[in-house]
């Protein structure tokens, strides 16, 4: 599934109004080259580093949860500039869905692009309304006695799920870790499994 | 609350026109339009020329045919290009 | 300045719907307007998005955690599950009692 490509009218717009801008001075394409370039950078991967660290370092994930910012720096991603990161504790009573429905926003410069669905009408009407049934989407299901609590993202912060970290995982490295987190775990429409990773 | 008025359109949580609109879990890659108005979004940010809060005004603003219909980078380049004509820094005929 | 409402104090939305009059740009959801929760925490001072939206000097609010139950706000939803809102202190009310 390609993403739609934009009308013509749309296109036409684009580049009117990159070339107006140009044309005044107020900017130019090598730097919005470079800016699409140091965008396509940023992925779930930095977030997946940072969930797989906490799991394994208690102090770094105190540090964390307080604050997603700092702990971004860690791993030499500055937020300046940037909406503040807060950071989500799955525990096995209480599991987190993070959606924005009054538009999209999302942890980009931890996590990436947002993907499609996270933006679609219908993730953003039923989220908040009905967790469990978008999680079935995904063929998610909490464990009996886990509650949902879906952080609507209304303001300056951007949020990422600290899941719990899955049984069968003794002794796996940071790395090792890292690869069963993608988006759908650090939004919380999914859970870590360790059957994902079995090719690791 | 049955008295209470209708939402505005982009006001989606819990609207129940959609609680059976299936979530599709692709992802499709973003096309070069789409990461090039993204890019040109952060830049103008960056240069203090728009704002996000701005921008997400001319993209609720859009009529809902708009804003169901259109793209998600069609929606930002529009919003984009009403903010920066709305604070002066380039014309309406510059951008027709 | 320190926040007017302190972790645990338990708060009503404001039931006002100002955008059915003018345009606006608002970030509480309809969702919660008049409903009642318990604030997790205050998470700083920012900038009024209202303001912001119009390109006009924004004075700085306080932005709170606030924790809102399912069933109350849908009538439906699983007992427990609850919903977690970013919502500007002069969209909050004490509730007394």
């Amino acid at each position: 599934m390609a993403a739609r490509e934009p009308s013509a009218a749309h296109v036409v717009l684009l580049e009117k109004l990159i070339g107006a801008l140009t044309s005044k001075g107020i900017l130019t394409e090598a730097e919005i080259a470079a800016k699409k370039s140091a965008t396509e950078k940023a992925s779930p991967e930095t977030g997946a580093r940072m969930v797989a660290r906490a799991w394994t370092n208690p102090e770094f994930r105190a540090r964390l949860l307080a604050d997603g910012t700092a702990a971004a720096e860690e791993f030499g991603i500055s937020l300046a500039g940037n909406p503040p990161l807060g950071v989500l504790e799955d525990t096995p009573a209480l599991h987190h869905l993070v959606v924005c429905t009054l538009c999209s926003c999302y942890p980009r410069v931890v996590l990436g692009f947002p993907p499609h669905w996270y933006k679609s009408t219908a993730y953003r009407a039923r989220a908040v309304r009905d967790p469990r049934g978008v999680l079935a989407e995904w063929g998610t299901m909490v464990p009996a006695g886990t509650q949902i609590r879906v952080v609507d993202s209304t303001a300056d912060y951007r949020w990422m799920v600290l899941p719990v970290r899955p049984e069968g995982t003794e002794g796996w490295s940071e790395d090792q870790l890292a690869t069963l987190l993608g988006a759908e775990e650090l939004v919380g429409v999914a859970l870590p499994k360790v059957a994902k990773a079995q090719a690791a | 609350m049955d008295t209470a008025p209708p939402p505005t359109h982009h006001d989606l949580g819990g609207n129940p026109k959609y609680r059976c609109t299936a979530v599709e879990p692709e992802n499709p890659a973003l096309n070069d339009f789409d990461k090039r108005v993204d890019a040109l979004r952060v830049v103008l940010r960056e240069k203090g020329l728009i704002t996000t809060d701005e921008q997400r005004l001319k993209i609720e603003s859009l009529p809902p045919e708009e804003y169901f219909g259109l793209s998600y980078y069609e929606k930002w380049l529009k919003a984009m290009a009403a903010v920066l004509v709305s604070r002066g820094i380039v014309s309406w005929e510059d951008v027709s | 300045m320190s926040p007017q409402f302190a972790a645990g104090a338990r708060v009503q939305v404001k039931n006002n719907r100002p955008e059915t009059v003018m345009r606006l740009h608002l970030r509480t959801p309809h969702y919660v307007r008049g409903r009642q929760g318990i604030v997790l925490r205050a998470l700083g001072r920012f900038p009024n998005p209202e303001d912001l939206a119009f390109n006009r000097p924004a004075p700085e609010k306080m932005l709170y955690h606030v924790l809102f139950e399912q069933q109350p706000v849908w009538n439906e939803g699983e007992a427990g599950d609850t919903l977690l809102v970013e919502l500007f202190e002069h969209w909050l009310e004490p509730v007394e009692g």
